[in-house]
């Protein structure tokens, strides 16, 4: 059974747009497809679009106005995935992840590999009572041997999944972070009258290690920065203890275990969610990183904070977000760019 | 008149200021190297830079002393019934935990202290030996509705634990890691204002060393040093620890030999130690030292580095332990070595 | 007189900055078992003023005897601990580090990374640890054991301090809200309570106090007390656990041992693993809190033991009981408790006291 939607009028806009995005395959290093289908969504709005040479998407919004600042705003379109290793006789792939895959997660799952091919995930016979390795595993294509196999060593896929919508709640396999392109691309549709620069980075080889919204913050050199990505959450049945939940409003990052997140960039968003009294919460994340470490070391140190949008099952192919969370961390967004910033 | 260390020291250990969090700490190092020196500013991530102009003509060259000025501690990650769990910001061994007295920056400081629940209080997981960091807790003293009202999650935590002075001339307490380097910039500057010295020098109180050193990997942009002394402490003989990573307290500093160093800069500042009979040891340093060095060396086209290191035992625990003859060694050496530099200095490096 | 005579106000006690001074006094000073002298001092200075017989017995007891003027008094002894846990240096390993073993149940997990004093000095040192640095995690998983540890005095500490030496932890009591956190305070707050009864005694018994010592090692000196003082009933009046801490997983639901609870008020035993209360008196002293208004609890029947293990056992028997104040985190660095609760078990006393009636021992018609 699922979930009553919500009696409040959803987006069906902005539902159409977080489907799109996310089943646009797109694993580190591969993405093309995501990249385009991004500017497509946001060619009207911005003022000047890019990508850089590592193919980051950045597009600019705005003009700095007195009171203004260059304003760097990160969400990372790849997404983790697979790369096969090793093709054997029998036409079976082998594979190594990209980014964080558990192999928990990946047993009769179903791959799309960027040629097109379509695979599911098998597991060698295990010791009894134990979890498998991705050593374990293999993908098979349907192919009878090697040389029917329609992949070969170095071909990427991503997880294949369609998008669920659950009413109040949301699941793709890559909510991580195409939730979080969605805030973007709707923040730059709405922003009006910023006194600031903006730079919307889409930003790629995330999961790999921060690596696009590290060459990206060196070129847009901002004077504060922003990432947007999703945290987990501790709301769920004996999970490890984390304070953020579904429903309760984004998060404001406080630290992850890649950086601590400058104190005067959380207190700027506190008192902006609480002025415009839209639900908030405090994010002290143990383990995961984001954008927001690459945009803080970027030359001589940049001020660097980052919303988030709580998920739970990260990583997996179920990623669940809140629709209200998703609406409201638009809001906060908005109404972070649309003023001065003043960092006490 | 030279500067008093202990009170400069016991003032800075008293002081919070966890990695992100340094503005205690960073009022306190301004109040002490203003005097000193000649500018002083603030870099974007909050590391002190303090410029002590030399006499050399201009152009002239610069060197950084980088000293990291951030203390690891805790951090509030949830609240239940008025108890507070945490997690931690710097390396932090779980066993040193229970009973130690921390002071939670929540709306107010509150004196806190960790606590241990009684094993049937916490899942067959936990077992009953060491508990790991997530299953310890804070006790504030206070009545839950009043914890509710003044703590909230991504609340920082200090450790409360005060400075005691050992016999003649050993300190211990927290966060004398790296205090103590502080400390020993401090006494460097002031022999400094004593003396004729044709280099800048650029004395930087670093920012979140302890969280991925991103004060180091950035306060070289704002300042292009020619090249870079890190300051940090190394691991002192004690107890269950002697093995070749450790170092007699009390007994000299050491300069730490590795990829991390410049062999020629090294060979400098060691000619300068034997000539004026300053102890030290040769450190070992076989792949990255995890200090400021380790990131000033690859700023952008990279900067030739140094590492001092002052012996201390028990690193990272509220009880750490320091000879302070090895702090102000370590301050002499800087300060002889950077007043004999000649303008020319780095012309004279060469890779051998 | 009277059983059901009322209190004055004056009589009634108060916990007021005069107490708070005199227990913080009581609590940093250090007094392992075997060596009270520190404890001993202040108790002396303290009761002398208020009782007709003073002494100090053979063991280091200290015997002090307020007599009632009334007729048929009860011969009521109030035993209080003076001993607290702590550590012996055994040896010395120069350099300024010693070797110590633990006086009394300390849990080794809670020694390290601590500030410690020793001997009657004071002589600061501390317990260090290995830095995490050095360490593998498979180590971090294992706790330290105490032949691992060593007090640390610096390099030029050893000349203060010799093998034989007591020592503790450094904690100063500190005031905090509605709490009071110090070292020891199992069991200087009994031993401030006595002396408040003693200060508020009633006329209608003789009050026996009995400072004793070695109760951390095995209730040694209650036993002498107890068989010197010959009482007609005997209380200790002490400090007790509360392990009133939240489940880790809330669908464990609530915590069913706790043993007692912060402010709950004081804790009555009924058993422990050393006494079971006299009925009689547990009756007497839970009557006495329900008509007088102030909290109280049952401490969970549960091991453990204090000084009324030994006095019930003393010649011909002692019927007893034991209240103590409830206390999180007892035997380690620092304790914490509710200056409520430490008031209501003084109130408690005293009212009880006020209103004993030595009929109270004859055994009942039913």
């Amino acid at each position: 059974m699922t979930k009553t939607p919500s009696t409040k009028a959803r987006d069906e806009a902005l539902l159409a747009l977080i489907k799109k995005l996310v089943e646009t395959p797109g694993p580190s290093g591969q993405e093309s497809l995501i990249r385009a289908a991004v500017a497509e969504e946001i060619k009207d709005y911005a003022d000047e679009i890019r990508t850089d040479a590592l193919g980051n998407l950045i597009a600019r919004v705005g003009t700095k106005k007195p009171g203004g600042l260059r304003v760097m705003v990160s969400a990372h379109i790849d997404e983790i995935g697979l790369m096969v290793t090793h093709v054997d006789a029998n036409g079976f792939a082998r594979f190594i992840a990209i980014g964080g895959v558990s192999p928990l997660t990946c047993i009769g799952g179903r791959v799309l590999f960027m040629n097109g091919t379509r695979g599911v995930i098998g597991c060698e016979r295990l010791e009894p009572n134990t979890a498998p390795t991705l050593e374990k595993l293999f993908i098979d294509t349907g192919a009878l041997s090697s040389d029917d196999c329609p992949v070969r060593v170095g071909d990427v896929c991503g997880f294949e999944r369609p998008f669920l919508d659950l009413g109040a709640h949301l699941v793709a396999k890559s909510m991580d972070d195409r939730i979080s392109a969605a805030v973007a691309i709707q923040a730059i549709r709405a922003l009006k009258d910023s006194p600031h620069e903006v730079f919307f980075v889409f930003s790629v080889q995330e999961e790999v290690g921060l690596r696009g919204a590290t060459t990206a913050a060196y070129g847009v050199n901002p004077d504060v920065g922003l990432a947007v990505d999703v945290t987990r959450t501790g709301d769920t049945p004996r999970t490890i203890k984390m304070e953020v939940a579904l429903d309760k409003g984004p998060a404001i990052k406080v630290r992850d275990s890649s950086f601590i997140a400058d104190p005067r960039v959380v207190n700027w968003m506190v008192a902006a969610a609480k002025a415009s009294k839209i639900p908030y919460q405090l994010e002290v994340l143990e383990a995961g990183g984001t954008d927001g470490r690459a945009i803080q070391l970027a030359h001589a140190g940049v001020p660097a904070g980052c919303l988030s949008i709580p998920c739970r099952y990260i990583h997996s192919p179920s990623e669940m977000v809140s629709y209200a969370d998703v609406e409201n961390a638009v809001k906060l967004l908005v109404r972070l760019l649309s003023e001065e910033i003043k960092l006490g | 008149m030279a500067i008093d260390l202990l009170p400069h020291l016991k003032q800075m250990l008293s002081a919070p200021g966890l990695s992100g969090y340094e503005d205690p700490i960073r009022d306190i190092v301004r109040a002490a190297w203003q005097p000193l020196c000649d500018e002083i500013s603030v870099s974007r991530v909050g590391s002190l830079h303090a410029l002590k102009r030399g006499d050399g003509p201009e152009p002239r060259p610069r060197v950084m002393l980088s000293a990291h000025m951030d203390a690891i501690g805790l951090m509030v990650t949830g609240i239940k019934e008025g108890f507070l769990r945490f997690t931690q910001i710097g390396g932090i061994d779980p066993r040193i935990l229970p009973g130690q007295m921390v002071t939670v920056h929540g709306r107010k400081d509150l004196p806190g202290m960790v606590v241990l629940p009684p094993t049937h209080l916490l899942p067959p997981e936990a077992g009953s030996g060491v508990a790991a960091l997530q299953y310890l807790l804070i006790d504030t003293g206070l009545l839950a509705e009043e914890v509710d009202k003044l703590v909230r999650v991504g609340d920082v935590v200090s450790f409360a634990q005060e400075p005691i002075e050992l016999g003649e001339s050993a300190l211990a307490g927290h966060t004398l890691d790296n205090r103590v380097s502080v400390a020993a910039v401090t006494h460097c500057l002031d022999i400094l204002s004593r003396r004729k010295h044709a280099w800048d020098v650029w004395a930087v109180a670093s920012s979140q060393e302890e969280t991925g050193v991103t004060g180091a990997f950035t306060s070289p942009v704002d300042i292009q040093p020619d090249f870079a002394i890190a300051i940090d402490v190394t691991f002192a003989k004690s107890t269950s620890s002697g093995d070749w990573r450790t170092f007699p307290m009390g007994e000299g500093v050491t300069l730490a030999w590795g990829p991390n160093i410049h062999p020629a800069l090294y060979a400098a500042i060691i000619r300068t130690a034997d000539e004026l009979d300053i102890p030290y040891s040769r450190e070992a340093a076989p792949s990255m030292t995890g200090t400021d060095a380790y990131a000033i060396q690859v700023v952008q086209s990279g900067i030739p580095c140094l590492l001092i290191g002052i012996p201390l035992r028990y690193m990272h625990t509220p009880v750490e332990t320091v000879s302070l003859k090895d702090v102000r060694r370590a301050g002499r050496l800087m300060a002889e070595f950077i007043s004999a530099l000649p303008q020319d200095f780095m012309q004279t490096l060469e890779w051998k | 007189m009277s059983p059901n005579m009322k209190m004055t106000n004056n009589a009634r006690p108060r916990i007021g900055k005069k107490q708070i001074a005199l227990l913080a006094e009581l609590c940093n000073a250090l007094a392992v078992s075997g060596d009270e002298q520190e404890v001993r001092e202040i108790v002396l200075r303290e009761v002398k003023p208020l009782c007709q017989q003073v002494e100090v017995d053979a063991m280091g007891n200290v015997l002090a005897t307020r007599i009632g003027s009334g007729q048929n008094k009860a011969r009521v002894m109030i035993a209080a601990h003076m001993d607290e846990v702590g550590f012996m240096l055994t040896q010395n390993d120069g350099d300024g580090l010693y070797g110590f073993s633990i006086v009394g149940g300390i849990d080794e997990r809670q020694l390290v990374g601590k500030a410690v004093i020793v001997g009657r000095e004071h002589i600061p040192g501390v317990i260090g640890a290995k830095a995490i640095h050095l360490t593998t995690p498979e180590e971090r998983k294992t706790a330290l054991k105490l032949e691992q540890l060593r007090i640390d005095l610096g390099p030029d500490g050893s000349g203060k301090v010799r093998v034989g030496d007591r020592a503790g932890f450094a904690t100063q009591l500190t005031e905090i809200g509605p709490s009071i956190r110090a070292k020891a305070l199992d069991n200087r707050l009994g031993v401030a309570n006595l002396i408040e009864l003693l200060r508020g005694a009633p006329e209608n018994i003789d009050l026996l106090a009995a400072f004793t010592v070695q109760e951390e090692v095995g209730l040694r000196g209650a036993r002498v007390a107890a068989y010197h003082l010959a009482p007609q009933i005997g209380i200790a009046v002490d400090s007790t656990p509360a392990n009133d801490l939240p489940a880790y997983d809330d669908d464990d639901g609530e915590n069913t041992r706790y043993n007692t609870r912060l402010d709950c008020g004081p804790a009555i035993y009924l058993m422990d693993g050393a006494t079971i209360a006299d009925r009689r008196l547990a009756e007497w002293l839970m009557k006495t809190a329900e008509e007088e208004g102030i909290p109280y609890q049952i401490r969970q029947p549960n091991p453990g033991g204090t000084d009324a293990g030994a006095i019930h056992k003393t010649r011909s028997g002692v019927p007893s009981i034991s209240v103590s104040v409830p206390q999180r985190y007892c035997h380690t660095a620092a304790g914490l408790i509710r200056k409520a609760d430490w008031e209501n078990t003084l109130r408690l006393l005293s009212a009880a006291l006020w209103r004993l009636d030595s009929k109270i021992l004859t055994p009942s018609e039913a």
